[in-house]
């Protein structure tokens, strides 16, 4: 079993957010990276579980400049055997997909899983890229996946339920929560990492098709109007003529 | 009691991370995550109930907190002082009855016996004390010698083929449940010398000291040897003196001032987010000049300790970290914790008592940090000693 997990870094959730430039650049300032959280704790965890179940080994892939390799260590130090990076800022999703398809294409593996998303830009769309870049099916939101033989059994949550697909591998497959349990790296696996292969590549060129043009803050949450409870007229007048929501 | 999720941050006010490399702050944030999962939930109530819980042993383990700088070869993890430091500072701002018991099984059993022990004292121990399969503990203290064990009555005779131990050790960290203990204790011509005794030996018991407030979640008790034979492969051949056991006092004091680091973070953290909360006169008691006071102080103190004790994590790198700079910061750290501790707690107000907040645990902690590992005065003079050349304790 081969698998190809593609990692990304994302803000820690607690960062605070600022941009520079006139607004057009996010201001890494002061700003502290984690593996994305779908990328680690479900796609690369359930990946670690399938080769430690079935054998073969997990490899990472991530797009970025050099300081994605502490994130690339710290997936190392919770198990992938090796990791690939492409030499180039991540700043579109299809550039992105590109390069990962273009490399993913000379391993033949038998998985290529994503997070459901990075917790920055939420695009969502590279693992859907990729699967067409290799012409692969596609599983997007998976929260199980088992494997028997070649064939794949994914559950995905839909509108009021789950739905169960089957399919065969190849495949690439984006991870959401539920498909595995975050896991808490050990020292074992904090000292392997610093011998673990880490292989820098050059980027091929590839278009962007997207460019940020500027970006602005969600405002932040006003004061809240407090109404009497007896006074319901009054609410439904504000919904109405105020918010604008009824 | 709390059983809220563990929100803690670290506050990093001169950007001292940028002095850590990628591995000291992959260490920290593993050990970081595992005492939000497995301790942050449970410690009110181990604390509350006086037990110290059990399955904190296996992940204490595995994240490496038992002989981190011991060299792979014999099960430690090989890393460097600085990550020893910040394994204690993530665990003490856990708890630091939890931090006590991995300051013991590191510095106080496993580099003993790293240090002075033979080849096969190393290997028959060292490893199992890795992995948490044996646990340790450490008897210098008596019921008459504190602050003074080179007056330590606890003896050794030699009996041909064996040593004949006899006497009493006190508030010893881990004895109830220990599976080893290193024990200091004075031969016939007078020398201090170390050895392993085991459990089970005959006329060796652990009874167990009841009745703490302060590190409640450690377990403390005595160690009492009744003509235990002690076989002779099981002393330290070369090691006799004092310099022994406060060689391993040494490295648990530089563990130490980093741990104190991580129970006054928590406090100043707790105490941050409460005061914005907490609205008083239509206002949050965080914007009242008085608070805002006790916060700055606080976050000033934490900054010039991690500062001061990352200068002296470097000097322990390099072997030059000299005892008496370890007994500064050991000292001005834990002094500095219980400072914040009282601060945070006062602006916590009545809730500050509560197990609903970490505070009243970490202060009552801390009151035996202060004592243990060399008492506050008694590291003041060894500053003292240090820079006039004269000893103001004996
Ligand atoms: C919870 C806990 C766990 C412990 N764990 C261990 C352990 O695992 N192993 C171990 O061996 N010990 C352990 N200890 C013992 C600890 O190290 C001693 O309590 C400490 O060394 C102080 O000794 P003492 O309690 O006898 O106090 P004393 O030495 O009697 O001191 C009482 C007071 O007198 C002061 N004093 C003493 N001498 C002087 C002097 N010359 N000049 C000025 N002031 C002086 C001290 O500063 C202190 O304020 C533990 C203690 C506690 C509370």
């Amino acid at each position: 079993m081969k698998i190809l997990v593609c990692i990304s870094k994302a803000p820690d959730t607690t960062a605070k957010i600022a941009f520079k430039d006139n607004n057009t650049a996010f201001d890494e300032n002061n700003v502290q990276f984690i593996v994305n959280p779908y990328d680690e704790w479900y796609a690369l965890v359930r990946a670690l579980e399938l080769k430690e179940t079935l054998g073969g080994t997990v490899t990472t892939i991530s797009v970025g400049e050099v300081d994605m390799d502490a994130i690339i260590r710290k997936a190392f130090a919770i198990g992938a055997d090796d990791g690939v990076r492409i030499d180039a800022p991540a700043t579109d999703a299809y550039f992105v997909a590109e390069q990962i398809a273009t490399f993913a294409k000379q391993g033949a593996y038998d998985l290529i899983l994503t997070g459901k998303e990075t917790i920055d830009y939420n695009g969502s769309s590279v693992g859907g890229m990729i699967a067409e870049m290799l012409n692969l099916p596609f599983v997007s939101l998976a929260t199980k996946l088992d494997l028997s033989g070649t064939t794949a059994t994914l559950e995905c949550d839909i509108d009021g339920g789950t739905e169960v697909l089957e399919c065969n591998l190849p495949l690439v497959i984006s991870a959401a929560k539920g498909m595995a349990e975050a896991r808490i790296p050990n020292m074992r696996g904090i000292m392997a990492a610093r011998t673990k292969a880490l292989q820098v590549i050059a980027a091929t060129t590839a278009d962007k098709l997207t460019e940020i043009k500027s970006y602005t803050l969600a405002p932040g949450r006003t004061t809240c109007k407090m109404i009497d409870a007896e006074n319901a007229a009054s609410l439904i007048d504000m919904l109405h003529n105020e918010a604008k929501v009824i | 009691m709390a059983t809220k999720t563990d929100v803690f941050q670290h506050p990093d006010y001169y950007l001292m991370d940028e002095l850590l490399t990628d591995e000291h702050k992959l260490i920290r944030d593993t050990a970081r995550a595992w005492v939000k999962k497995e301790v942050s939930p449970v410690v009110e109530e181990a604390c509350q109930k006086a037990e110290f819980p059990k399955q904190w042993i296996k992940g204490l383990a595995s994240i490496g907190a038992f002989g981190p700088y011991i060299p792979e070869q014999y099960g430690g993890a090989g890393l460097d002082q600085i990550s020893y430091g910040i394994i204690m500072q993530e665990l003490e701002r856990g708890d630091s009855g939890l931090r006590s018991t991995a300051s013991v099984q590191s510095s106080l059993v496993m580099y003993p016996i790293y240090t002075f022990g033979t080849e096969a004292q190393k290997m028959k121990y060292l490893p199992k004390l890795a992995s948490g399969e044996w646990m340790g503990c450490f008897g210098l203290t008596e019921p008459d010698h504190g602050s003074n064990p080179g007056g330590m009555i606890t003896h050794i005779k030699d009996k041909g083929d064996y040593y004949e131990l006899n006497g009493a050790k006190m508030w010893i960290s881990n004895a109830p449940f220990a599976d080893i203990a290193v024990v200091w204790a004075k031969d016939e011509s007078g020398a201090i010398r170390g050895m392993v005794v085991e459990r089970g030996w005959e006329g060796f018991t652990t009874p167990e000291t009841h009745g703490k407030w302060s590190l409640r979640a450690s377990a403390t008790g005595e160690l009492v040897f009744d003509n235990v034979k002690v076989p002779k492969e099981n002393i330290f051949p070369e090691i006799k003196g004092l310099k022994g056991p406060l060689s391993c006092l040494n490295s648990a004091r530089y563990g130490i001032a980093w741990g104190a680091i991580g129970a006054a973070m928590d406090c100043y953290d707790s105490a941050l987010r409460y005061s914005k909360e907490r609205v008083q006169f239509g206002k949050p008691i965080a914007g009242f000049q008085l608070t805002q006071k006790k916060l700055a102080e606080m976050v000033t103190e934490i900054t010039k300790a991690q500062l001061f004790t990352w200068r002296l994590g470097v000097l322990k790198n390099e072997n030059r970290a000299t005892p008496a700079q370890i007994s500064m910061a050991k000292r001005n750290n834990v002094n500095m914790a219980l400072t914040i501790a009282r601060e945070a707690r006062q602006i916590h107000g009545g809730m500050g008592i509560t197990g609903e907040y970490p505070i009243m645990r970490h202060m009552m902690n801390l009151e035996s940090v202060i004592t243990y590992e060399g008492t506050h005065d008694i590291h003041l003079l060894i500053t003292g000693m240090d820079i006039t050349g004269i000893a103001a304790f004996e």
